[in-house]
């Protein structure tokens, strides 16, 4: 029996297989209570329907994930990463009219739909500024050797500090069209964010499966002295496990800019720590670091957004809101729980074994 | 496993430590020196008396603002700050960042120091009377600004501020006027317990005429982050059978439009009533989005001003004071975007 494993049997071994229970659950809970939730039309050329705005909202929420995801098989934690979000997201909506020198800048300004820095330079200066984030965590955790914890907990006071520092306290509203693309935008019936996000996974899975890089993460998780004495630099590999949050972070932050049109230091990304940390654990990778996988935390944060559009489109009250979430958690951290794994695995094994007898 | 407690565990300890410690510390200070203050408050009494009028440059006014969370609120410090400025008051200046505690140790500070008038505005509504009872026995009179307090009438001198109940039912009122035949509405509320979101839904329930039905309320926080997912799923849910929405306030109406628009429906084909008046939702009304704006004005300083020198005057003051408020309209929008200041 073991020479042959059945594809079932490899499947439900597999990480991203519990994250998918997790998924089919909800969907069933809503192929039951909201039937409607499946249903996708066709408008102005792109797709529309529940699921869609599923992938599309939850765009940011999968991009910090996949960048938490890495600094947690490190062994540590980013709690920077909604800071984060706003520091890139209010870097984005300045420069689209900053003020040079002494000018003022009026309202009739800021109204309109120009730009004054290329959108090249707009999204660029975006991204610097949350990867010098995460190059910023990365340095203390490495290199100062201040535990991951303390270390981001600093940028994730100080970060919504920066950010309104940039923006001048004010939430700026975005006019200038062109940089709703990234959050609003379509191509080929499918929203810019998704293939913004499949572009980032695809790299970050050449980056981790292709190279060395992913083994040495998870050897620096597993245990990163023994690591070091193995010739590999576990601080560079902390420092880039960062720093790569911290640019996952960035393109979250101009993605939620662009979809909500502005960019408020107090708000944007609120909550995305912990949102993310939860899509990680969900996606089943330990919090104690080594073996993760980026799939899983992907379908993680995506069972994350689908229960709250469902809540939505359920109609459970404002104020029960995050009960409901709280119920979920319970769930799904108690389906894996080693216990519950032993006996959901016995189930199965008894069924596969008489399946085995009969054959 | 055991990670993931300590994170958490710490998570809830920095919160706590970070929100007890600074008012523990300033309350220990403050606690004496207010019983320090008052027989000295009183002996400058009967001083003040004889002399005559105070004029503006012998303010010192404490304003221990609640946080900086909205366009609305920001517009409001700058009101206050502004104001200050060009009648040339002393302004003691402080930002609690959403936080009760943060607040009180403010107040606290204010009261240590002797000002001579603190303006309030508080960020929930109870839990003011012990501090409201250590200004008043300080002798320093306490204007609430903005919204209300539960503590008793008698421990503060005279409340400031929009009717949020009032706002409500002006809303309603468009509603409407815009839904003569009756139909069905969405609500997307304020943050939940917020005095502002329950007073605006309870004000517009009351004055809703009976052939409109209100299908479905949901929180968007009042930020627009928020709205956008809220609205999206609304619109799923009830395609085609709604007819207005009313969205408690400006920045969740413009989140909603985005929505809106996603959803490939025209400008007007759903009557949208939002409250504050702000730049965005001037814009929102420009655009044809919104139909009517219930404004709640932020530029509260002056009136502060002029009722704080009142009462260092000893003259008498309305306890309950309404700012002057009133609803736009699409058709003026455009001739009024560049004077709003907020």
């Amino acid at each position: 029996m073991k020479n042959n494993i059945s594809p079932f049997t490899k499947f439900r071994q597999s990480r991203i297989f519990w994250p998918l229970v997790a998924l089919l659950l909800i969907f069933i809970f809503d192929g039951i209570y909201a039937p409607g939730f499946f249903k996708l039309g066709i408008l102005d050329g792109h797709l529309y329907g529940n699921l869609i705005d599923v992938i599309n909202n939850g765009a940011p929420l999968v991009l910090v994930a996949i960048g938490m995801t890495m600094v947690i098989a490190t062994g540590g934690v980013d709690l920077s990463v909604g800071a984060v979000i706003a520091i890139s997201a209010a870097m984005g909506a300045v420069l689209i009219n900053p003020a040079f020198g002494n000018e003022l800048i009026s309202n009739d300004i800021l109204t309109q739909n120009v730009s004054r820095t290329p959108l090249g330079l707009i999204v660029l200066a975006n991204l610097a500024a949350g990867t010098a984030c995460g190059l910023w965590n990365g340095f203390l955790v490495s290199r100062a050797k201040i535990q991951p914890m303390v270390a981001t907990l600093i940028l994730m006071v100080a970060g919504r500090g920066i950010a309104q520092l940039i923006t001048n306290g004010q939430i700026m509203t975005i006019y200038y069209t062109p940089y709703f693309f990234f959050g609003n935008g379509y191509i080929l019936g499918l929203p810019v964010a998704v293939y913004i996000v499949l572009a980032v996974l695809g790299l970050a899975w050449l980056l981790v499966r292709k190279t060395s890089i992913g083994l040495f993460v998870e050897s620096v998780g597993i245990n990163a002295e023994s690591t070091y004495y193995s010739g590999i630099s576990e601080k560079n590999v902390k420092l880039l496990a960062y720093t790569f949050c911290g640019f996952c972070s960035a393109i979250a932050g101009l993605i939620l800019s662009s979809y909500v049109h502005s960019a408020d230091a107090n708000n944007i990304g609120l909550n995305y720590e912990l949102d993310g940390i939860l899509s990680v654990v969900i996606g089943g990778t330990l919090m104690a670091g080594g073996r993760f996988s980026l799939l899983a935390s992907v379908i993680g944060a995506l069972v994350i957004r689908t229960f709250t559009i469902t809540m939505y489109t359920v109609g459970i009250p404002a104020n029960a809101l995050l009960a409901a979430k709280a119920v979920l958690v319970l769930i799904v951290i108690l389906l894996y729980s080693e216990q519950a794994h032993k006996i959901i695995n016995a189930v199965f094994e008894r069924k596969g074994r008489s399946k085995d007898a009969k054959n | 496993m055991s990670r993931f407690k300590s994170i958490v565990l710490l998570m809830v300890i920095a919160s706590l430590a970070l929100a007890a410690c600074s008012s523990a510390a300033a309350t220990e200070a403050a606690a004496p020196a207010a019983e320090e203050a008052a027989p000295a408050e009183e002996a400058a009494a009967p001083a003040a008396e004889e002399m005559t009028a105070y004029t503006y440059a012998d303010m010192t006014l404490c304003y221990p603002q609640l946080g900086a969370e909205s366009d609305w609120r920001t517009a409001n410090t700058a009101s206050i700050k502004q104001t200050a400025e060009e009648l040339g008051v002393t302004l003691i200046f402080s930002d609690a960042q959403q936080k009760q505690e943060n607040q009180i140790s403010a107040v606290r500070a204010c009261i240590q120091q002797g000002v001579d008038v603190i303006a309030l505005p508080p960020v929930v509504e109870d839990g003011w009377d012990a501090v409201l009872t250590e200004a008043k026995d300080a002798g320093i009179p306490v204007i609430i600004v903005d919204r209300s307090v539960s503590a008793d009438s008698s421990l503060y001198a005279a409340h400031i501020g929009s009717d949020m109940f009032l706002e409500g039912q002006r809303a309603a009122e468009e509603m409407n006027k815009l839904l003569p035949d009756g139909g069905n509405i969405l609500e997307l509320s304020g943050t939940v317990g917020s005095g502002a979101a329950t007073g605006r839904a309870e004000g517009f329930r009351d004055a809703l005429n009976a052939n409109i039905t209100i299908l479905d309320s949901q929180t968007g926080n009042f930020t627009r982050a928020e709205a956008i997912p809220v609205m999206e799923a609304f619109l799923k849910k009830y395609a085609g059978q709604v007819d207005g929405v009313f969205i408690h306030n400006d920045d969740m109406a413009i989140g909603a439009v985005e929505a809106i628009k996603a959803a490939g429906i025209e400008p007007g084909e759903l009557k949208i009533v939002s409250v504050d008046g702000t730049r965005g939702g001037f814009q929102a009304m420009i655009d044809g989005w919104i139909q009517a704006d219930v404004e709640c004005n932020p530029l509260l300083g002056p009136q502060v001003m002029e009722m704080g020198l009142k009462l260092m005057n000893g003259e008498a003051v309305d306890p309950e004071t309404l700012t002057n408020e009133t609803v736009y309209y699409p058709e003026e929008a455009e001739e009024l975007l560049p004077t709003r200041q907020y």
